[in-house]
């Protein structure tokens, strides 16, 4: 389990790199933390040309509160950077949580937020965390950067809207309002593991604090990418979450997903899951979320 | 005199390994050393069309390249002496028939199992051979594969072996007593299915084979990641033709083994040979992905069990029908398959017995002794069916099995049946009922807060024997060194079993010598000419007892020659604490350093006739088993919803006989508890129909991390074997017997009002939710379970 | 294949304290890198994809699988492998010494990456809470102890590092 040839560099500057990411004739990967890419490398799964190594682009390496309260998270930022300082600071406390869940300590130490979401597997917690707080994606390209909302970021199994020649420098996740309540749910075959299924549930109640006023659900490990739930966010929308109205959008759960058989768990029983997971997450959600300031 | 054993001395091994300085077999990297990686079969049974290596023997870094073709006429098919044996009173008993399986090193023809080598590239490291073996164009024609064993031995299955008229490698049938008048009489009758799974024995680190040929003597020195070395040499000097003096075979710092690398492989064969073909060094490190298809794997069996009883729960009668599954080759013959006889009724007193079991070959990795080795496969049969025994009688699962104990008073107790060594099965020593109370007492004491909180909470429990200590024999030499330390050379090699603090801590106390001044030296055949190795809970039964042996003779040759040095009658001396002084304690001390000194050929004034060198060699044949037993017990809350199992508690009370060192004798027990609830619960090696497979890296086969660890308690019920004179049994495999019985058996427990039915592990979250839905009851999953959950 | 030369990244790196520079092959993993040409061969290589823990490093301070890092990608860093954690023939690290007296390792082979996660578990978070000690110690497979040991052994060292903290 060696990986085979490759060249690499390790630019200094993003316009460098953005250059040799541009190559129409070499299969290029870039690489931050590595943590999915050099497993599949291990096994020859992956097999680039050339390796564009982020480490050195110092402007990737940001991660800084914007005037506007977001948060924004350059390519290199690792995922135990970013919780330590979620821990230390507050804020996107379901970032924290979510976080929490990816694997182990060894990997959060090295595995980068924009690697995890350029990659893209669809079982994983960061691309369902973006989703859910509706997080801004700035993209890098021969062409200069554009801008992708989380939702259309992802397409399919390992894919993103990403085409060759760009990378994702940064992810924004908007201001975290105090009074949001959250919900993490993840059940895994074992600690660290990639989810079976999880769920991501934040509620924003009104002034008087009686009714939810928006809702988000994002599931993952239920299908080719990230589901956001639409349908459930609005039928709770305006209400209260209570037992009642948890139940009520059970079934919808169910109907909007469409997850796979695999190894550790039946499609079926994903579904059900999902359903579980959803209601669990959107509770906690409700019981953590207070009156709008 | 017994000061050491029965304490738990610290290990002597820990100090290097802590600072890294270990020797693995990867860490040894001799001169010149070049790099292997094999070609391995892409599919599970195919006709070898081609094999185009041109482009890769040009490949930068290449050395060689060699094909099966290559091969034919310099390596034979594999034939291991193992696969032979069938004692007659086996034969006589159970009309056992093993059939002779050769197995290629590289075929040259026929691919027959996904992972087979089929070429094998030598380069200057690795990741060039990896390169070149990419190069290399296979050409495959399919053929129908089977997979299931019990497919496999249907009429019209794939031939896994053309030759053949069937797949069938292996057969016998033991009855006793009248089992069809007792199903007649029967108050109560049993009955079911219970499958247990494959797994593969994962120890962290893979296999691995280094080969150099001695320039100066032409000696070639091999050193593999084995639990068997003399075993290896042995079959390499047959394989290879050469004199067995002429190769050395070691097993340095090994990385965990389990049972698998007790097992002889092609790689074992093919490293050496290259080492005298390409007149480099030649290394061979199993990468994970090679761990996963083509070690051995272990269980994979299907018991179609009937237990008959009477209406108080007496069981009268035992009938089983197995199938077990050998995979591609049918290496090892009776062992693992006929371990399951002759552990299926375990501690129970059962008057009729009637099994019979089938072994197919399929095209899957080989199947091999795994911790347990057949034992685990017969007590998820057997604890199963006890279990649901107890539900159809209406009684308590662990009174139901005090009533079927095999009383302490019975000990010895002859089963009637024949041991896989040819002697007659009997139950040397152990108290059944008190290692059940005892393991009863540390789960139900507990107020389980749980169940009170309203959790499903269930007990479960699995008991067993052990047949330890299996023949032929193990060897010990001790020589005393200069400064009156003593080396212990023994063929049985450690692959973490702490053998150096064990047998140091034996021979310490056999010859009156301190801990300190002793090191002992396994896994070398130039250490030591003869040995076995470390297999099917042995080493501390067989080597420990030969150390013994070896060191009482050492220390009549020490008090004999300081007798001659002292002039003093040697019955009238002692040795003790390193230093022969007299019993009367009226004369001179002479420490053993001295007298070591004094019997130099550098001494001048040496006696005349005095020994030059204090050394004495023993073997011992331990002749039949001795047993140890075990009672597991598993507290267990299950979430309906979900179907997430959660071991709440998970005791132990097992007998080994005399401990030697309590604290190693409870490492051992937990990591086998953990590898069984690795296999109740997570771990599953995977083919789909074709025989691909599916499970080929840690991301797919789980093994338990601390994160699954449950709360675990032990408990000694020490039982002093009189079989051999230590007094000692093994326990190396105990632990990993009782957990996928006992989880089972503590699920299905959990879950009993909804109908479920356990028949398989593991348990996935997945699965027990599955089994609820079968089950009829529902178990207030969907709904329901969320609602509980917004209410918490 | 054509014959086209490899390229050869130059790299310097601190391992144990000790410089290094070296000329390295891109796709050189860094757990070859500190076996083979650092000659640290008590890092050990368990699965190759991230999983088994086994070659466990710290990088920088922080514990990493050094089998998922290219040697290339640690230019300029700071390596620390077991045999850093106490000089030859001085006492071992109390974290070594913990796993001795709680019998927290049989074969070894896993052993020097349970040591590395939690030496760096126990230098950043002095009196982990069992969440977080569970968290970091499940990175790391271990397939004789059946962990029990591992958990008491990382309790003890704990204890021993805080009481050397107070003298």
């Amino acid at each position: 389990m060696k990986p085979a040839s490759f060249e690499y560099r390790a630019p200094e500057q993003l316009d460098e790199l953005l250059e040799l990411l541009a190559d129409d004739f070499t299969d290029v990967r870039v690489i931050a933390g590595g943590q999915s890419l050099v497993p599949m490398m291990n096994f020859r799964l992956s097999t680039p040309e050339l390796l564009l190594d982020l480490r050195r682009v110092d402007e990737l390496g940001a991660l800084e509160h914007r005037p506007d309260g977001a948060l924004s998270v350059g390519a290199t930022v690792t995922q135990a950077r970013l919780l330590r300082q979620l821990e230390q600071q507050g804020g996107w406390p379901v970032l924290a949580e979510g976080i929490r869940h990816i694997g182990h300590p060894q990997i959060r130490s090295r595995g980068t937020v924009c690697g995890s979401l350029a990659h893209h597997d669809p079982t994983a917690e960061l691309p369902a965390l973006a989703v859910a707080l509706d997080a801004r994606m700035t993209v890098a390209g021969p062409q200069g950067r554009r801008t992708v909302a989380a939702a259309d970021f992802f397409t399919t199994y390992y894919e993103t809207v990403l085409e060759p020649g760009e990378l994702l420098a940064e992810v924004v996740f908007p201001a975290w309002p105090a009074a949001r309540g959250w919900g993490f749910r993840e059940l895994a075959r074992r600690r660290g593991d990639f989810a079976l299924v999880g769920a991501v549930a934040t509620v924003d109640r009104d002034a008087a604090g009686a009714t939810a006023e928006a809702v988000a659900l994002v599931l993952f490990g239920v299908g080719e990418r990230p589901v956001r739930l639409g349908g459930v966010e609005q039928a709770l929308a305006g209400k209260p979450l209570d037992a009642a109205a948890l139940a009520s959008v059970e079934p919808l759960v169910a109907e909007a997903i469409d997850p796979v058989d695999d190894l550790h768990a039946s499609a079926d029983y994903r579904r059900e899951i999902a359903v579980q997971l959803s209601v669990g997450a959107l509770a906690d959600a409700w019981e953590r979320s207070s009156a709008r300031v | 005199m017994s000061e050491l054993i029965g304490r738990s001395v610290p290990r002597v091994e820990d100090e290097r390994l802590l600072r890294g300085e270990g020797a693995y077999v990867d860490d040894l990297h001799p001169s010149g050393c070049s790099e292997a990686a094999f070609l391995r079969s892409p599919q599970a049974h195919a006709r070898i069309v081609s094999i185009d290596v041109e482009e890769a023997r040009s490949a930068p870094g290449v050395i060689a390249v060699l094909t099966g073709a290559d091969l034919a006429g310099e390596l034979e098919p594999m034939v291991f002496q193992i696969a032979r044996v069938v004692p007659e009173t086996v034969r006589a008993s159970t009309g056992a028939v093993s059939r002779v399986h050769p197995m290629p090193a590289i075929p040259a023809d026929r691919a027959t199992y996904v992972g087979q080598p089929l070429a094998v590239v030598v380069a200057e490291s690795r990741y060039l051979a990896e390169d070149a073996l990419e190069l290399i164009e296979l050409e495959l024609e399919p053929l129908p594969a089977v997979v299931d064993p019990e497919a496999a031995l249907e009429p019209g299955a794939p031939l896994v072996e053309p030759e053949w008229e069937d797949n069938l490698a292996l057969e016998y049938r033991y009855r006793r007593g009248d089992v069809d008048a007792a199903f007649e009489q029967a108050a109560v009758v049993v009955e079911e299915v219970f499958h247990s799974h494959r797994h593969v024995a994962s120890p962290i680190e893979t296999r691995g084979v280094v080969a150099t040929v001695d320039p100066l003597d032409g000696t070639l020195a091999v050193s593999a990641s084995t639990q068997t070395p003399h075993q290896l040499r042995d079959f390499l000097a047959g394989a290879l033709r050469r004199a067995p003096e002429t190769l050395r075979v070691r097993a340095p710092d090994v990385g965990g083994g389990f049972g698998p690398k007790g097992a002889i492989y092609p790689e074992d064969l093919v490293i050496p040979y290259l080492a005298t073909r390409v007149g480099r060094p030649v290394k061979w490190i199993e990468d994970r992905s090679e761990h996963f298809a083509a070690t051995t794997h272990g269980r994979e069996q299907v018991h179609r069990i009937a237990l008959a009883a009477d209406a108080d729960g007496r069981i009268l009668a035992v009938r089983d029908s197995i199938v077990h599954n050998c995979g591609a080759y049918h290496t090892l013959g009776l062992v693992v398959p006929y371990n399951t006889l002759t552990h299926l009724i375990g501690p129970y007193d059962v008057p009729a017995v009637d099994v019979r079991l089938r072994a197919a070959i399929t095209n899957t990795g080989v199947v091999a002794p795994y911790r347990g080795a057949g034992r685990p496969e017969a007590v998820f049969a057997m604890e199963r069916a006890v279990t649901r025994l107890a539900r159809a009688v209406g009684i308590d699962a662990a009174e139901l099995r005090a009533r079927n104990l095999i009383a302490p008073e019975a000990m010895p107790y002859a089963t009637g049946m024949i041991y896989r060594d040819g002697t007659e099965q009997v139950y040397d020593s152990g108290d059944y009922p008190k290692l059940l109370a005892r393991a009863r007492a540390l789960v139900e004491e507990e107020p389980w807060a749980e169940r009170a909180a309203g959790r499903r909470v269930g007990v479960g429990y699995a008991a067993y024997v052990e047949g330890t200590g299996v023949g032929p024999f193990e060897s010990a030499a001790l020589t005393v060194l200069g400064g009156g330390r003593v080396r212990v050379a023994t063929g049985a090699s450690s692959q973490g079993q702490s053998h150096r603090t064990t047998l140091a801590q034996i021979a310490a106390d056999a010859l009156g010598v301190p801990f300190e001044r002793i090191e002992v030296v396994g896994g070398d055949t130039a250490a030591i000419a003869a040995g076995f190795g470390t297999i099917a809970s042995r080493s501390l039964v067989v080597a420990g007892n030969a150390v013994a042996k070896a060191a009482a003779e050492l220390r009549a040759a020490v008090l004999d020659a300081a007798g001659s040095l002292l002039g003093a009658p040697p019955e009238s001396l002692t040795l003790a604490d390193g230093t022969i002084r007299p019993l009367d304690g009226d004369g001179p001390e002479l420490p053993l350093a001295d007298l070591a000194g004094a019997l130099s050929p550098f001494n001048p004034r040496r006696p005349a006739g005095a020994p030059t060198e204090l050394h004495a060699k023993a073997i011992f044949n331990p002749g039949p088993v001795t047993y140890a037993a075990g009672v597991h017990a598993a507290v267990v809350a299950v979430d309906p919803a979900t179907g997430a199992v959660e071991i709440l508690r998970y005791a132990v009370s097992h007998d080994c006989g005399r401990p030697v060192n309590p604290a190693i004798a409870e490492g051992q027990v937990l990591g086998g508890v953990m590898q069984g609830i690795g296999g109740a619960l997570y771990e599953e090696l995977v083919y789909d129909p074709d025989g691909q497979l599916r499970t080929g890296s840690f991301m797919d086969y789980l093994l338990p991390t601390a994160g699954e660890m449950p709360e675990i308690r032990l408990v000694h019920v020490d039982c002093p074997t009189p079989l051999n004179p230590l007094g000692v049994k093994g326990l190396g495999e105990g632990g990993a017997i009782g957990p996928p019985a006992a989880i089972a058996n503590a699920v299905e427990d959990a879950l009993a009002d909804l109908g479920v039915v356990v028949r398989a592990c593991p348990l996935t979250p997945d699965r027990v939710r599955a089994l609820i839905r079968a089950g009829g009851g529902d178990g207030g999953a969907t709904a329901g379970a969320g609602a509980t959950e917004v209410a918490a | 294949m054509s014959e086209h030369a490899v390229q050869q990244v130059p790299i310097r790196v601190t391992v144990n304290g000790r410089e290094l520079a070296a000329e390295v092959e891109p796709r050189l993993l860094l757990s070859d890198f500190i076996r083979h040409h650092a000659g640290l061969t008590g890092t050990h290589v368990g699965c190759e994809h991230g999983v088994c823990g086994a070659c466990t490093v710290l990088v920088d301070g922080a514990p990493q699988r050094s089998c998922l890092v290219f040697a290339a990608q640690a230019d300029g860093a700071e390596i620390r492998t077991v045999e850093g954690l106490a000089e030859p023939g001085a006492p071992l690290h109390p974290v070594q010494q913990a796993f001795h007296e709680e019998h927290g390792m049989q074969c070894g082979f896993c052993t020097s990456g349970f040591l590395m996660t939690t030496v760096a578990l126990l230098e950043e978070t002095p009196h982990p809470s069992d969440e977080q000690l569970v968290d970091a110690l499940s990175g790391n497979l271990c397939r004789c102890t059946g962990y029990r040991n591992i958990v008491a052994a990382a309790r003890s060292a704990e204890r021993k590092l805080a009481e050397a903290g107070d003298e």
